[in-house]
């Protein structure tokens, strides 16, 4: 019975509609069995070349952010506290990190720090330059973001936002751009794009109040 | 079922029926990310992919498939291609899997694609809806390029990323935004039907009685 209806062809409608409901069970169980076959595979076939890459991405982004540092470490935030080497046995992927950069004479440039929060349409992943000596931002740099073509996306695009963050002193403000009045603190905000814009600012804020007094503590021992 | 040839499965969906120009399926990808030509052949090919591969799976299991779960077989068979494409664009082009950004993933809603497999690849022989899928594929494509051409020579002054007109060339932003697509699907659109609708007219004047035709003449 149900192989002569199929050798009808599908075309045709069922003329009964009894199809048993295992039956649906195991086509639509199959079917997602072999896809995710499929996916699984093609995931471990790409995956070293999209993590290469990402990492390609985050290193140029770090030289960027702290003004082409000589060389820059990775430092481990773990217990509350920065630390140079993690104890044996930690996967390195699984804590945050952040780098600190060095210029030629072995001083120390600055601490560049990756954070995400969310924007206006998804999570805003940026990483910027921090100088703990004077509190004052390197340079800021979006990494992912999804804020809408034209508009949001100007927290990359427009160098004229983004190039403010060179200098500026945390904690950062937002203003609009006409009650502007030149304090280092502050940052104008784009016309139109201001949840984007102040997205980015809280960003940067929320990660130095909650990392600040772990890099001064870091630095205590040496330069302070 | 309307009787074709395998010529015509292929053909008609480059032109006559093409997705996008005739059918208008598909446009919220023409539409987004066809702000440059890589961006417009990227997605071209991608979606041509996942066509291909959901026409070739769709037609060979068709027998297998319950018609109460086809629509859910098919669009599983779709999401697993996108999902494949998606992977695959970003180890292999990074960039421009950036710049396509989450419109990767809606391939799985592309009317367009889903349209194939239920018109035509869960009814006709493998080898046809093969056919089927390449032409529709390439129409995409070639739709694809039209609005990234004239949007990104227009919009950047440039194709694909070369620059075409000189340092002096004022681009012209609206064509790169969101508007400039409309504008440039529109006005394609218009032109498409202009010529389609003169093709048309052509033989009835043929067709008018003598006395008109002398009189036109004269």
């Amino acid at each position: 019975m149900t192989a002569d209806g199929q050798q009808r062809g599908p075309g045709a409608p069922p003329q009964k509609k009894d199809v048993p409901p295992w039956r649906l069970l195991a086509t639509l169980g199959t079917a997602g069995a072999m896809a995710g076959f499929l996916i699984v595979f093609v995931f471990v076939a790409t995956e070293p070349a999209i993590r290469a890459h990402k990492a390609e991405v985050l290193r140029t982004a770090i030289q960027e952010v702290l003004k082409g540092p000589a060389q820059f470490d990775t430092v481990y935030v773990y217990e509350g506290r920065l630390q140079n080497e993690l104890p044996p046995g930690m996967d390195p992927e699984e804590v945050e990190q952040i780098y600190v950069g060095y210029s030629d004479d072995g001083s120390q440039v600055g601490f560049a720090i990756a954070a995400a929060e969310p924007g206006f349409q998804d999570i805003i992943r940026l990483i910027f330059g921090y100088d703990s000596r004077d509190r004052s931002v390197l340079g800021m740099k979006v990494l992912e973001s999804k804020e809408t073509p034209g508009l949001g996306d100007k927290i990359e695009k427009d160098m004229i936002f983004v190039q403010q963050f060179d200098g500026a002193v945390t904690p950062l403000v937002g203003v609009n751009a006409r009650q502007s009045t030149g304090d280092e603190h502050e940052i104008d905000m784009i016309t139109g794009v201001t949840i984007s814009s102040r997205a980015v600012i809280r960003i940067i804020n929320n990660s130095l109040e909650r990392l600040g007094p772990m890099i001064d503590a870091y630095n205590g021992g040496g330069t302070q | 079922m309307r009787v074709t040839t395998p010529r015509q499965d292929f053909v008609r969906g480059i032109w006559q029926e093409n997705p996008v120009l005739v059918q208008m399926l598909g446009l919220c990808p023409s539409l987004a990310v066809t702000n440059t030509v890589a961006n417009s052949l990227a997605m071209g090919l991608a979606t041509f992919f996942v066509l291909t591969g959901s026409s070739l799976l769709v037609s060979t299991f068709k027998r297998f498939i319950p018609h109460e779960v086809r629509i859910s077989t098919y669009i599983l068979i779709i999401a697993t291609f996108v999902t494949v494409a998606d992977m695959s664009l970003e180890a292999i082009v990074p960039d421009i899997h950036k710049a396509l950004g989450a419109f990767i993933a809606l391939i799985v809603v592309n009317c367009m694609i889903l349209g194939r497999q239920e018109a035509f690849a869960s009814k006709r022989p493998v080898g046809r809806s093969l056919l089927d899928a390449f032409g529709t594929g390439i129409g995409f494509i070639i739709a694809m390029l039209m609005m990234g051409t004239v949007r990104e020579v227009l919009g950047s002054g440039s194709f694909l990323g070369k620059s075409l007109f000189g340092p002096n060339y004022e681009p012209w932003v609206i064509f790169v935004l969101p508007p400039g697509g409309f504008f440039t699907i529109g006005f394609i659109l218009l032109g498409l039907n202009w010529v389609e609708r003169r093709k048309k007219q052509k033989p009835m004047v043929r067709e008018w009685p003598e006395g008109v035709a002398s009189e036109k003449a004269a």
